[in-house]
């Protein structure tokens, strides 16, 4: 290895790479002395920042909410995506999802929450996300949500909803189907195919949902 | 891999943020300097995003490859797992409160409303084998690991050596190595003493079941992930006791009352199997291996048997050795990982036996290195790279294909692994310094794989890849193990006739929806998909077809029994290599296998599931049960 002294090292990092300066970090520590100031976030942030930026949605009852605020912190929640006029899976899997909540009885809204994020809010407002629910049977302590275009993008993909090839990810028709589900406090996270099941949803849920 | 693809402007944002929270920290210049933060003109380093002009910098959640700190590789030796220590069940306190009875210990206990044992069935097998070696380990949380010295200490989860003081018996990842013997029935008492959530880091749930991948084991014992009627995995505060009769399979059937001497295995591994979140917990630490010597065969010393270089005394030829690849969080140095990923981890630092790339002092002689791919996703190929001339090809053998020795040594110059496999290597150290000059080899992965999809197909040119492990060869000593290329004969592969299958199954494997399907349904925890009737025969068929273009391959495992391959990519004969009784196969991209199995002597469920962990926890697994009626449904 060059000894590298301060005058290279500031050098060095003065031209630091862009994508991954992984050559500047190497320089950094060990050969120069200092000692390097490690930060750790604690898990519930970390995951928070990670993923659910609090940004605002709209309900199917036409309630302006706060995606982490008011939906996901402090509570045991299920998410899924959708949007009322598929003609692939969403069907089947609202159905399935239906049945799952008459499983759950009394817990659905008391402390398991379920939230639906239409894939297409520019064709599902409020009112056609309110008539969609109403159609599938669907009880209080299931919410469907809306918003901003942009907004829905990002709170997908930080929802880890995200089809490796590009072109499967921008076809909505064929999206992700699954659920993620989590009990926020304690920061325990999973996910389960939407079409898997009712009784295996819901095991899988009560195993990790307590 | 989920990319946060930020638009200009967010990045932007996030770049004043971040430097208005340096201002409102009232860093000085000194700190900031300190911390690497500023250039020697004053300027923000580009990264961490501080510059709005780095578009992939890396973030302080971020989890990736590239985003891992740096560190310089070979700084410290590598790690030789402790032996787990046998005890008496007679003294030892632990199994004189809590008698390990085949019976569950279901009786309350009052500090946590459970029961003290996890277990809800008895041992199947038990009254032909009483146990004779007692085991305990206890899975705890241990905050001061070291994997490299320029890394803060890591909180990582493991096994420790029984002791209910994780002061002086601290628990270790990887777990300490659990001797066994052929004829000598041994019960391990596994302690979940995991701390309660939240996990640091964000990722690991404190419900276990630990698996003995490979062995043929009730379902009991299997430590599976989950079952119609009964509890796999167990919680906090909980024990489980394990029994592996430590007989061969057919020990209740074609061959009473110890089994084929020719299903002998000798490399396995254990690790946490706890459905939905395997990948995570095992990433964080809980995995170790478990060795199984024969009288006569595989004995563990190289003046018998079959002469493979010595486990004891102390100091060892014979290594486990296993590889996992990780990242580390940029802004804290901590092991990370993202729960929300649906395709895989590949990793951009390597660890081997726990430590990034360590290496290791190594006299003149034949060593036996037994290679895991501990995962979660990466695929390898190894060689042995002389970092002094890389022009050379340098040979070592292979004898044993996921913990089978082959009917005798084959001499390579790579070997392919996936998830879970495990390949047993002799390595002729003396006979490589005398051919090639080397003084220092390094084990290096030549396989590019940048995600979860599988390898790319390409290799790295020698001295380019993944440096492992560098030995550092030292003084030629006194070895007594056998020279494979004397030619040695191990075991006879058992027969596989086709005529003897009973059914033949057809599973295809494909991508659903962003996640797994086999023969296009989900797992299903409360149902098995078929039913196998014992101490019979099956052909079972695995398809990969592709619908994109790039593809996905998945190292395929299935519990209980092995397998030997009749066919590889559409009916051709499996490589050399593959000549052998295995547990995991590769299934490659628009691939047909068909593997010939014999399913004896116990009854109950088991799972099939791809190991790379990550497609495993996204539902690609299905459960099977084996009873004495069986059924005939061709594509379950």
């Amino acid at each position: 290895m060059v000894s590298v002294t301060r005058r290279t090292w500031l050098t060095t990092l003065a031209a630091a790479p862009m994508a991954g300066g992984l050559a500047a970090w190497a320089v950094d520590e060990k050969q120069a002395g200092q000692t390097r100031k490690w930060e750790t976030i604690p898990p519930r942030e970390l995951i928070r920042q990670r993923h659910f930026p609090d940004v605002e949605l709209v309900t199917h009852e036409g309630k302006r909410v706060r995606y982490y605020d008011d939906l996901i912190r402090d509570k045991k929640v299920v998410l899924n995506l959708m949007y009322a006029h598929c003609e692939g899976i969403c069907i089947p899997v609202t159905s399935n999802l239906v049945r799952v909540q008459k499983l759950l009885g009394d817990r659905m809204g008391r402390d398991i929450f379920f939230y639906s994020i239409t894939l297409k809010p520019e064709e599902d407002s409020p009112k056609v996300l309110k008539a969609y629910a109403k159609t599938h049977g669907v009880r209080p302590g299931w919410t469907f949500l809306t918003g901003k275009p942009e907004t829905i993008e990002l709170v997908r993909r930080r929802l880890g909803f995200v089809d490796i090839v590009p072109k499967v990810d921008a076809n909505k028709s064929s999206h992700i189907g699954m659920i993620r589900f989590g009990n926020e406090p304690k920061v325990r996270w999973g996910a389960c195919p939407a079409q898997a099941s009712p009784e295996h949803i819901v095991r899988t849920l009560l195993w990790d949902l307590g | 891999m989920h990319l946060l693809k930020f638009r200009p402007n967010k990045l932007a944002e996030i770049a004043r943020k971040n430097r208005q929270e340096i201002i409102k920290a009232k860093l000085s210049r000194r700190d900031l300097f300190k911390m690497g933060l500023l250039t020697g003109s004053g300027y923000l380093v580009v990264k961490s995003g501080l510059s709005a002009r780095a578009p992939q910098a890396c973030g302080p959640t971020d989890c990736r490859p590239g985003c891992s700190p740096f560190v310089q590789p070979f700084q410290e030796p590598l790690p030789i797992m402790p032996v787990l220590p046998e005890r008496d069940v007679n003294t030892y306190p632990e199994f004189v409160s809590r008698p390990p009875n085949d019976t569950p210990n279901s009786a309350i206990n009052p500090a946590n409303n459970l029961p003290f044992e996890g277990r809800t069935e008895t041992h199947q097998s038990r009254g032909q084998f009483p146990p004779q070696k007692f085991l305990i380990t206890r899975m705890a949380q241990n905050s001061n690991v070291i994997v490299h010295p320029a890394l803060p200490p890591q909180t990582l989860w493991g096994f420790n050596l029984g002791d209910n003081n994780f002061t002086t018996d601290p628990a270790l990842s990887p777990g300490p190595t659990v001797v066994t013997r052929y004829g000598s029935p041994v019960l391990i008492r596994r302690y979940n003493q995991l701390p309660p959530e939240p996990a640091f880091g964000g990722f690991g749930v404190p419900e276990v079941s630990t698996h003995l991948h490979n062995f043929h084991s009730g379902p009991d014992s299997d430590g599976g992930p989950c079952d119609p009627d009964q509890q796999r995995f167990f919680f906090r505060e909980q024990y489980y006791d394990y029994f592996h009769n430590l007989a061969r399979a057919g020990f209740g059937s074609t061959h009473p009352p110890n089994g084929d001497v020719n299903e002998t295995l000798s490399t396995l591994w254990y690790h946490d199997h706890r459905v939905d979140h395997t990948a995570e917990n095992v990433y964080k630490g809980m995995a170790g291996f478990l060795i199984a010597f024969s009288d006569g065969f595989d004995t563990g010393d190289e003046g018998t048997g079959f002469h493979l270089p010595s486990f004891f005394p102390f100091p060892s030829f014979d290594i486990p050795i296993i590889l996992t690849d990780k990242l580390f969080n940029p802004g804290s140095g901590q092991l990370c990982f993202d729960t929300f990923g649906l395709d895989g981890l590949v990793g951009d630092t390597f660890l081997v036996n726990g430590k990034v790339q360590p290496f290791m002092d190594v006299f003149k002689r034949r060593y036996r290195f037994r290679v895991l791919d501990g995962g979660p996703s990466r695929f390898y190929q190894f060689f042995l790279t002389n970092p002094d001339n890389l022009n050379q090809q340098i040979p070592f053998w292979v004898i044993s294909n996921d913990g089978n020795l082959l009917p005798t040594p084959l001499q390579v110059t790579s070997v392919l692994i996936s998830v879970a496999e495990r390949f047993d290597i002799i390595v002729d150290f003396k006979k490589i310094a005398q051919d090639f000059g080397a003084t220092r080899l390094r084990l290096e992965n030549r396989l590019v794989q940048v995600n979860g999809r599988g390898p790319t197909g390409q290799l790295f040119s020698a001295g380019q890849g993944n440096q492992l492990v560098e030995f550092r060869l030292g003084a030629i000593v006194t070895d007594n193990s056998v020279d494979p290329a004397t030619g040695p004969q191990f075991f006879t592969l058992p027969t596989k006739p086709r005529s003897e299958a009973r059914v033949t199954r057809e599973f295809q494997f494909e991508r659903r929806n962003g996640q797994w399907a086999i023969n296009g349904q989900f797992v299903d925890c409360n149902n098995p998909r078929f039913r196998v009737k014992r101490n019979t025969a099956e052909i079972w068929v695995l398809e990969n077809f592709q619908t994109d273009s790039l593809g996905w391959q998945h190292p395929i495992h299935i519990h209980m029994e092995e397998f030997q391959m009749l066919s590889r990519q559409f009916g051709a004969q499996p490589p050399p290599v593959e000549r052998s009784r295995k547990d995991v196969v590769r299934l490659g991209r628009n691939e047909r296998i068909e593997l010939f199995f014999r399913f004896r002597d116990f009854l109950g469920v088991y799972p099939m599931h791809c190991h790379n962990t990550i497609h495993e926890d996204h539902a690609m697994m299905l459960l099977w049960e084996v009873d004495d009626v069986g059924d005939t449904i061709r594509r379950p």
